[in-house]
């Protein structure tokens, strides 16, 4: 079985988020970057089946050079191959697909995993849009995989429950949080991982169809109201929720 | 001249509230832009809920009946909005942000070669072009987007656009019909597992959530219960999850669910920047925590600073009291 994996690298979630000089992105000084916390889950299934069904494990990436730093933890934890597309270039999702299509139709894997979003741009797309770019089936939101013959069986959230789905292979997985509990690298791996190649692409596609136009801040909240400091004022804060905020 | 294209959603042959938001917000854009508007249903049995749409402006209405699409197929869905926009001319296509707006519209937006803006919490016409705000870094910021395709697709955050009911219309309701054969299938689901009727922190108008402070998974039924005297749903911090007393799906915050309900009570959780995120954007926030620091307080409207043990007990009664009058 050929396991791929695509993944993206993000600004750490305890990140507080200051506007670029441009007005339109972020400020990266002093941001810690991570693997997409859900591509660590797509990536940790990889391994999975790949323990458990054989086969090869391949990571995929669109972005800069410092991408190769969460291509190595992947190395750590078990993948055998990555190859970062590279590109210094901002790049909509649409874009990215594109060139991660480019690369996965040579590949011919059986199961090509995503994180469901990456958690800057939220965009929840580009696994999605590879699968209809390939012809492929794909699920979405998978906290539940199970492989049996050439059919994979999921279970995907939606709001207040889930579904069952079937699907046929080759099919594309957007793993989301509790499809599994990614593994740590060990230090053998982390070691070896340190000399292992990166294979290097160029882009085939570089248009974007999203223009951000400005980034902005929420506004700040005025400070609220403290409205005791015990039991007793409960019935003053449920007062408060009725007369005056008027949401109950 | 353009044309709008609202994709309403159902479930079980009922139009959702998201797909009514959806509908009334597709007309004003329509309005904006002086642009005809269609919308479209898709499912085993929809003519009968069709017309619904008249009461929120909805003139015309395409439908699309098959027994095999009364559950959600993400390839078969994605083949008819793609389809029924390209024949109808359609090159605004508006949809909610749902879990099966966000599966569907990628898909679709691939066939129809459209750029496809997720999850906008704003949505306007300006000198002919729409232009979109939505969150990013999980609501740490926003950005305001164009879309530079010729075909354009938008997906909205449900529970933020309000659904205007206007002087009613008679919707006319158009039968399409699409080739779908068995390979339009290849992802099917099998099963709808529901939650025992939960309902779900991202739908809700009203969510409490509770944290650490709770002191043990064996007090979150008082969370539970406060969310069912206000008929809300019941959420949980990140760090209550990862210690196991709560299910991944119940989290709110960056990495789990974000949710912009009317009014958010944060029980016991400090308010971590992930969790902020996630919820700042409540209309009212009330938070009830012993640390008068919490970060929690910084985004709350209302706080009580005390043992969530001893308040969301009487906070539940009190409500229920004056709720029954």
């Amino acid at each position: 079985m050929k396991i791929a994996v695509c993944i993206s690298y993000v600004p750490d979630t305890t990140t507080k988020v200051k506007i670029g000089s441009d007005g339109k992105s972020i400020d990266p000084s002093g941001v810690t970057y991570i693997i997409n916390p859900y591509d660590e889950f797509a990536v940790e299934e990889a391994l999975r089946l790949k323990e458990k069904l054989g086969g090869e494990t391949v990571v995929l990436s669109v972005g800069k050079e410092s991408v190769k730093e969460v291509i190595r933890k992947t190395y750590a934890m078990g993948i055998e191959k990555g190859i970062l597309i590279k590109s210094e270039t901002e790049m909509d999702s649409f874009a990215v697909a594109r060139n991660l299509v480019d690369v996965l139709k040579d590949i011919n894997a059986d199961i090509i995993l995503c994180g469901k979003q990456s958690i800057d741009y939220d965009n929840n797309q580009v696994g999605s849009l590879v699968a209809e770019m390939l012809g492929l089936p794909s699920i979405s939101v998978v906290v539940g995989l199970t492989v049996e013959g050439n059919k994979v069986k999921a279970e995907r959230e939606i709001e207040g429950g889930k579904e069952v789905v079937e699907s046929t292979m080759p099919v594309v997985i957007c793993a989301q949080r509790g499809l599994n509990e990614p593994r740590y690298p060990n230090l053998k791996g982390i070691m070896q991982a340190k000399s292992k190649a990166i294979e290097e692409k160029q882009p085939t596609y570089t248009e974007n169809k999203i223009e951000t136009l400005s980034m902005s801040l929420p506004k700040p909240k005025p400070k609220g109201k403290i409205v005791g400091t015990d039991i007793s004022a409960v019935p003053e804060l449920v007062r408060l929720l009725r007369e005056e905020a008027k949401v109950i | 001249m353009g044309k709008v294209l609202v994709f309403v959603e159902s479930r079980d042959n009922k139009i959702k509230n998201s797909g009514f938001e959806a509908a009334s917000t597709a007309l004003r854009i329509a309005n904006e832009l002086g642009n005809e508007i269609e919308a479209l249903l898709i499912g085993s049995e929809v003519l009968k809920v069709a017309g619904e749409l008249g009461a929120y402006g909805i003139k015309k209405a395409f439908i699309i009946e098959d027994g095999r699409l009364e559950k959600y197929s993400t390839t078969a869905y994605s083949k008819i909005l793609s389809e029924v926009s390209k024949q109808n001319g359609a090159d605004i296509i508006i949809l909610s942000a749902t879990a099966m707006g966000k599966d569907v519209s990628p898909r679709a937006s691939a066939k129809l070669d459209a750029g496809l803006a997720v999850d906008c919490t704003d949505i306007r016409a300006e000198n002919g072009n729409i232009i979109a705000t939505r969150p990013v870094y999980a609501g740490k910021a926003f950005i305001d987007v164009k879309i530079n395709s010729p075909v354009k697709m938008f997906s909205l955050r449900p529970n933020v656009f309000k659904p205007a009911k206007v002087n009613g219309v008679n919707t006319e309701v158009e039968k399409l019909s699409i080739d779908l054969s068995d390979s339009d299938f290849s992802v099917q689901v099998k099963e709808v597992v529901v939650s025992d009727e939960k309902l779900d922190v991202t739908e809700a108008d009203i969510v409490v959530s509770g944290g650490r402070g709770l002191k043990g998974p064996e007090n979150y039924y008082l969370v539970e219960e406060l969310a069912k005297v206000l008929g809300g749903a019941a959420g949980a911090s990140r760090a209550i999850v990862d210690a196991g007393w709560r299910p991944h799906s119940d989290q709110v915050g960056q990495t789990g669910k974000t949710v912009s309900p009317s009014l958010y009570i944060a029980v016991g959780i400090s308010g971590a920047i992930q969790h902020l995120a996630g919820m700042s954007s409540s209309k009212c926030i009330v938070a009830i925590n012993k640390d008068k620091d919490a970060p929690i307080f910084q985004v709350a409207d209302y706080g009580i600073v005390g043992d969530a043990l001893e308040i969301v007990p009487a906070l539940a009664e009190e409500f229920k009291k004056v709720l029954s009058n």
